[in-house]
């Protein structure tokens, strides 16, 4: 059987042509809260011209759980179990704005031990939360049915390593409630220190499994490069943290900026990449994988003795009263800064908090660059933003 | 630059605004006239490029506040601006021109506050449905306020 | 010989007089309410089998069979909303396995009998919700996982929470948790199918499982 010349490469047929558009093909598609691309509840209604999108209105609210209301209405004992429910992939550092900002509010002293354990927990919740942005991304963009894709599957089996040194350390595998006002809540048990070591020394040599996978990848070049380019001037402009942010040239990391919770002992680097685009933004992410790895190695190392945390136990809700006072107390989760405003008026319940949400941020930059792009794009570009619902609608 | 240099720049601009120091940045009340010409000044002169958040305090007789935390990451300066209403107001100017991630803060404010931005692009609600009632996030609003027959 | 004293007699407790049950039990949506289709004329058919002496020789084993083909083979769609999202994929993935189970997680409701409602419902998603479980085709499944799914959960003050699915849609199996690990969301499966396999006949629901665990 001899194959028909328009499947051989170099005849005319196969040649790139462009059509003309004049507006004729223009649709409006709903993305809407229920996708497989496994983000959440989100709404993008896409107006599209071929395969072109051309204008995008995001619809978030979907996941609104009242979290600025419920805080008035809790004390500062009740809330922190509910903090960790913004960003629920990375809950450590979300319970940790809440509870820094009552510290530095009422001005209550954080023990060394208890700094450095926070620290751990943060990047160990770090890599975690980076395996699970790695493995869904991959998933949507090559995704195959229901299950997952090759890379999903051997993320989480990565993810389960981190989620079993949280269980044996906190009891619970994906909400802990790790962080108390004046510290931390649980001491590290025997043997979890050597069990910390093995899994991140096995992580560091499957992160080069993965880049084996990916980098070298042609069809994962074309899906990235150049897609979902972010200038240095319009990340600024728009508020975007973390990994976006550094993705873009601008070399800002809280951990060296504003340094919290004895973040200023430890070596690390920041990674930073100037192109802005998803490639961009997956490079820094696999950096900071391993240096989440380093500071990670040298807390084991130098873990001080002492007490984990500053006050009593918890014997009744409204045990801590702060004073009358405002603060804004942020922290460098995976997704970018993760804020928390408070105002205190002397009782034991808040009179205003805010959190301020990296991926609500974050997303505030997808009606300036999707447009241009077609819809598989939106996809990749979803992805590499990596937004939580819960810290978007908080 | 310092917090005195910027202070001093700001007093010599702005005579109206109320500067601040120390706490977790410099914080600066302005009149809700000056708001969108400080918000210029501070985007150009003191380079504070890099919006963080805008959102609004409700003070129950005194009105609601309008807050904004903009930052320069260069130099690691940072600046908490404020704005009183004044009771019963509910009318703010818009910052979207000046910064484009007030786009989105501001359509959260209107839709938990009721704070009403003059000249934003499109104010409509951003968390809630489109046809909720009321303005959550104000005191006078309970919080388990029943929603038939959901709740 | 024994003497005993008097026994004291305690009330059962009113279970009645608390608001949140007065609540649920005038607000949630039970199945024979929100219907469940099937055919009528099979049913006569099948009823008719039973009906005569010896049917049940028939339908018995017809329905064993057809409960086995529906419970090895539950699709589940991808129903993630919140945190038990997260655990929920967590369950699809290779540690927690529930292809092993027969449920193949799937994107489109029409071509699936279950939905997982992991995480928070809001007022806003309820409608959507609703679309959702209308688009799949009977006989179809709910179950609640997590405690924002089953009565609202933490959040159930809020002004914009749903105080439980099954306001929304009628509920099979409720897996509680905050967030429910995978052994309990895999237990919570078992359950089902367990339900599943007490179908009648024509697909009505069997008796509720008594099981206390």
């Amino acid at each position: 059987m001899t194959v028909p010349d328009t499947m051989m490469p170099e005849t005319p047929a196969r040649a790139v042509r462009t059509l003309d558009y004049t507006g004729s093909e223009r649709l409006t598609m709903n993305m809407g809260p229920q996708h497989p691309s496994a983000h959440g509840v989100f709404r993008a209604i896409l107006e599209l011209e071929g395969e072109r999108v051309v204008g995008v209105d995001a619809v978030i609210g979907y996941l609104h759980r009242c979290h600025e209301k419920l805080a008035e209405n809790l004390t500062y004992v009740q809330y922190p179990s509910i903090a960790s429910k913004t960003d629920y992939v990375a809950a450590m550092t979300s319970e940790l704005a809440y509870v820094m900002a009552t510290e530095g509010l009422a001005k209550i002293e954080v023990p060394k031990r208890a700094q450095y354990l926070r620290v751990l927990v943060a990047e160990l919740q770090r890599i975690a939360s980076h395996c699970l942005w790695l493995g869904t991304w991959c998933m949507d963009m090559g995704g195959a049915l229901g299950g997952g894709a090759t890379v999903f599957l051997y993320c989480i089996r990565e993810r389960e390593l981190v989620l079993d040194l949280f269980e044996s350390l906190t009891g619970a595998r994906l909400l802990y409630g790790f962080h108390q006002i004046g510290g931390v809540r649980y001491d590290v048990p025997d043997g979890w220190s050597a069990q910390c070591r093995q899994t991140v020394d096995l992580i560091e040599q499957r992160l080069v499994e993965y880049e084996g996978l990916l980098v070298e990848n042609a069809f994962f070049q074309m899906r990235t490069k150049g897609v979902g380019v972010i200038s240095r001037e319009l990340a600024e402009d728009v508020g975007l943290s973390g990994p976006l942010l550094r993705g873009s040239g601008v070399a800002y990391d809280l951990r060296r900026a504003h340094p919290y919770s004895s973040y200023e002992d430890f070596q690390f680097d920041i990674p930073v990449q100037p192109a802005g685009d998803c490639y961009a933004r997956y490079e820094v992410r696999m950096v900071e994988f391993r240096q989440s790895i380093r500071i990670i190695r040298q807390i084991l190392d130098g873990l001080p003795e002492g007490p984990i945390s500053s006050r009593p136990g918890v014997k009744s809700v409204a045990q801590v009263r702060v004073p009358k006072g405002e603060i804004y107390t942020r922290v460098e989760g995976p997704r970018g800064e993760v804020g928390c405003y408070l105002i205190g008026e002397g009782g034991p319940k808040p009179y205003r908090m805010k959190w301020r949400g990296a991926s609500f941020s974050n997303l505030a930059v997808l009606p300036h660059i999707i447009p241009g792009h077609s819809v598989a794009d939106v996809v990749a570009i979803m992805g590499s933003v990596d937004p939580v619902f819960g810290e978007v609608d908080r | 630059m310092t917090d005195t240099d910027a202070g001093a720049r700001i007093a010599a601009e702005f005579p109206d605004v109320v500067v601040t120091p120390g706490g977790s940045a410099l914080t600066i009340t302005v009149p809700v006239s000056q708001w969108l010409a400080f918000a210029q000044f501070a985007k150009g002169a003191l380079a504070c490029r890099w919006f963080s958040f805008l959102s609004a305090v409700d003070w129950k007789d005194e009105g609601l506040e309008v807050i904004a935390w903009v930052e320069n990451t260069d130099e690691h300066f940072n600046l908490l601006l404020k704005t009183k209403l004044g009771p019963g107001q509910t009318a703010c100017p818009s910052l979207v021109s000046v910064y484009r991630g007030a786009n989105w803060m501001e359509r959260e404010c209107f839709d938990m506050f009721g704070v009403v931005f003059d000249g934003h692009p499109d104010l409509r609600r951003m968390l809630l449905p489109d046809d909720w009632v009321g303005h959550p996030l104000l005191k006078s609003y309970a919080v388990d306020t029943p929603y038939p027959p959901y709740r | 010989m024994e003497i005993k004293g008097p026994v004291p007699v305690v009330p059962a407790p009113v279970w009645r007089t608390f608001k949140d049950l007065q609540e649920w039990e005038a607000l949630h949506q039970s199945r024979p309410a929100r219907g469940d289709t099937y055919s009528s004329a099979f049913e006569s058919l099948t009823e008719g089998i039973h009906a005569f002496p010896g049917g049940f020789l028939v339908t018995a084993p017809a329905d064993a069979f057809l409960n086995w083909a529906r419970k090895s083979s539950v699709w589940p769609v991808t129903f993630g909303l919140a945190c038990c999202a997260i655990e929920m994929m967590a369950t699809f993935a290779s540690r927690f396995d529930v292809e092993r189970l027969g449920m193949v997680p799937w994107a489109s409701p029409r071509h699936s009998d279950l939905m997982i409602i992991s995480g928070t419902v809001t007022i806003k998603m309820a409608p959507m919700l609703l679309r959702i479980y209308d688009q799949m085709p009977d006989p179809k499944w709910a179950v609640s996982m997590g405690s924002c799914a089953n009565s609202g959960g933490p959040f159930r003050h809020g002004y914009h929470v749903v105080k439980g699915v099954d306001r929304v849609i009628p509920v099979d199996v409720y897996v509680p948790g905050c967030p429910p690990p995978p052994e309990s969301l895999l237990n919570g499966l078992l359950l089902l199918q367990e339900q599943i396999s007490h179908f009648r006949r024509t697909g009505q629901r069997g008796p509720a499982n008594e099981k206390v665990d």
